[in-house]
């Protein structure tokens, strides 16, 4: 009954031969033990050793972790905030215009983005370095966890909130006390999301960054164009692991939650 | 012995705990509550019937604060309550949802309003153990509630807003959700609970049945308005228009022009070839003027002769017999075609019952049995 034809297998391993022979060449040559990219001459993690001695892509590794971090904290806070309102405020003058608005970086070529607030930061005399980068990703980053926390949002039974004022609580009790907790994994997936896209922009990055501060992305960009070393597919290669456990990490939380409460519900019919 | 009636409407000393005065709402152009004037009182139990739509729910939010009214007054307990907060307000509601918090337990669901207060630990448990108690739901108290049942989930709301005592509970359809068993079971838990706490109970409720078992007073409304607020037996003996009288239990409506005899009788004329009808009026009626006479079917007396004396009978045939097990009610046609049902109880076993399909059989009632009424 359910046996593929060979269509639906064909079309399948063409797709997942697409998506994956790329990086299954890259994780590979990563092990190679020659020096040259494209001739085989034995498994080794000899590069992995030595990335772990090269000073100048340890600083690069150690500047993208913080801009991720702290960009998508504060793309974080500011999403959750316009998400909130958005959804909440119900229907104000301009409604349409804002939210409209709001996902339109979405769609924004990210080279617009990135010249946009490079001209901004000349024009406000900012110094380009971490700050910059920082204040870049949160503002491209923002407009991701925004569409997350709606969509959580628009499901979220109002009267919750409702219940938590009619019990004594003000505005900004409901929310810290109510909303917040229940809608909890939505903004955690909004920040994963907003995270993972700070940790592998390259333009936006290249355009508001300085001399004092180069990210993974720019360090691995400009390494290539002197030629691709084992030495970054061994770093691409780290970075593949980091993505993967994260994302498998984040599916199966998800994945038990929604058994342990459809389990929950039957245990609750059944004592009706 | 005499016993104490409570009756506190019919007091014009006794302050009402709410008051509204010409309150209006309006949603935008659309009118939701119409300029309506009511007073509640302290301890009643006071329900809101009315069909979907017609304003019960923003009534209720009006009061719990959720809306402000666009013009008029509301008090409690005489002091203007329209710019006070919802959590500044001696109420609390049980919402139409439950609105449980999902990611509290029970007794985390209970005891918040309590910790929002700043009730100290000791007596914060005390209450909450004994709200536990009053619901019977100790068993749970460490559950989440997509854990418990629909019922106990019901529980747990009315629980959680009475625990803080409020002077005014607020009740949504609270009932909604459940099966007649349990809906009746609850029903006088409710009352129970109710008269325990001594606390002032609005409730809102579509299910006519309902509001007549539980309530001191019933408000029936339509489209913004209320059309009467009376006693549930008042509502059902004496309703003050077609609309109440059909909206309560099951009823015969006559439309006919009205002639006045002596004495609060006024004859009706309604139908070609049918005799005319008598009933004692409560309110004068023009000669002429269109009328309406409101008959409940137990009123109605079936039988097979012509009855002697009796103030009104028609002749008809049985159209239709729906057999409800303690009652039979009898769908009987006129020969002018107009169906009139009557109602008797079942006291013999069902093959023995007097009368079948197509019988002729004469309907009778007094002239006090109905009621007139002019809308
Ligand atoms: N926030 C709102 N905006 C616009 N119309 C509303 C709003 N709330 C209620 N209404 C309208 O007011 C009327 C009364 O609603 P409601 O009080 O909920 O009725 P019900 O008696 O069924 O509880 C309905 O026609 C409803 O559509
Ligand atoms: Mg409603």
């Amino acid at each position: 009954m359910n046996r593929l034809s060979w269509f639906n297998a064909v079309s399948l391993t063409l797709g997942f031969a697409f998506l994956y022979i790329p990086m299954i060449i890259l994780v590979t040559y990563s092990f190679n033990e020659s020096k040259l990219v494209t001739v085989w001459a034995g498994f080794s993690t000899k590069w992995y050793g030595e990335l772990m001695g090269n000073e100048a892509f340890l600083s690069a590794a150690w500047t993208t972790l913080k801009v991720a971090v702290a960009s998508s904290t504060m793309a974080t806070v500011l999403g959750t905030m316009a998400a909130y309102i958005l959804v909440r405020a119900g229907r104000f003058p301009g409604r349409t215009l804002f939210s409209g608005m709001i996902y339109a970086p979405l769609v924004m070529p990210e080279v617009i983005t990135g010249l946009s607030l490079l001209l901004l930061f000349i024009g406000v005399g900012l110094d380009r370095g971490v700050t910059t980068i920082v204040l870049a990703h949160t503002t491209f980053t923002m407009c991701y966890v925004s569409v997350v926390v709606s969509s959580r949002l628009a499901t979220f039974d109002q009267s919750l909130e409702e219940a938590a004022l009619d019990l004594g609580c003000s505005r900004a009790e409901a929310f810290r006390l109510v909303t917040l907790p229940i809608i909890a994994p939505a903004v955690i997936s909004g920040w994963l999301l907003a995270f993972t896209l700070s940790l592998d922009d390259l333009v936006i990055a290249s355009f508001t960054t300085g001399p004092s501060a180069t990210t993974l992305p720019i360090k691995i960009f400009s390494a290539v164009r002197l030629g691709v070393s084992p030495e970054i597919n061994a770093l691409s290669t780290i970075m593949i692991g980091i993505v993967t456990v994260g994302v498998i990490t984040a599916s199966l939380i998800t994945k038990q939650n929604m058994v342990r409460q459809r389990r929950d519900e039957q245990a609750a019919a059944r004592t009706q | 012995m005499a016993v104490k009636v409570f009756a506190p409407w019919d007091n014009p000393d006794e302050k009402p705990l709410i008051r509204f005065e010409n309150v209006t709402k309006k949603f935008g152009d659309f009118v939701a509550i119409d300029n309506l004037t009511l007073d509640i009182f302290e301890r009643e139990f006071f329900a809101l019937l009315g069909p979907s739509g017609c304003g019960k729910t923003t009534m209720m939010r009006l009061l719990a604060g959720f809306e402000a009214p666009t013009s008029g007054k509301i008090e409690l307990g005489g002091q203007n309550i329209v710019p006070v907060p919802p959590n500044k307000r001696a109420v609390n509601m049980m919402f139409q949802s439950y609105a449980l918090f999902p990611h509290l337990t029970v007794w985390e669901n209970i005891a918040f309003g309590l910790k929002r207060e700043g009730m100290e630990k000791d007596k914060l448990n005390a209450r909450v153990e004994q709200m536990l108690k009053l619901t019977r739901l100790e068993r749970f108290a460490k559950r989440k509630p997509h854990q418990i049942s629909g019922g106990q989930r019901q529980r747990v709301a009315l629980a959680r807003s009475l625990a803080k005592a409020p002077k005014l509970l607020l009740l949504d359809e609270p009932l909604g959700a459940l099966d007649k068993k349990l809906r009746e079971a609850t029903q006088f838990e409710l009352m129970d609970i109710q008269e325990k706490t001594g606390t002032t109970f609005v409730i809102v409720t579509h299910d006519q049945e309902e509001a007549m078992t539980v309530a001191s007073r019933v408000a029936v409304m339509d489209e913004g308005q209320i059309i009467q607020v009376a006693t549930p037996d008042r509502i059902y003996e004496t309703p003050n228009s077609v609309y109440v009288a059909d909206f309560i239990g099951d009823v015969n409506i006559v439309e006919g022009k009205a002639a006045p005899l002596e004495e609060n009788q006024v004859r009706i004329d309604w139908a070609e070839g049918q005799p005319p009808l008598v009933c004692t009026a409560t309110q004068p009626f023009d000669p002429g003027q269109t009328c309406y006479l409101a008959i409940r079917p137990e009123k109605v007396m079936i039988t097979a002769e012509r009855p002697e004396g009796a103030d009104n009978a028609v002749q008809g045939k049985i159209h239709d017999i729906a057999y409800l097990g303690n009652i039979s009610t009898y769908h009987v046609q006129l020969s002018n075609g107009t169906i009139i049902k009557a109602q008797s109880a079942n006291t013999r076993r069902i093959a023995r019952r007097s009368f079948t399909w197509e019988d002729p059989v004469w309907l009778s009632w007094t002239a006090t049995a109905g009621v007139l009424l002019a809308r």
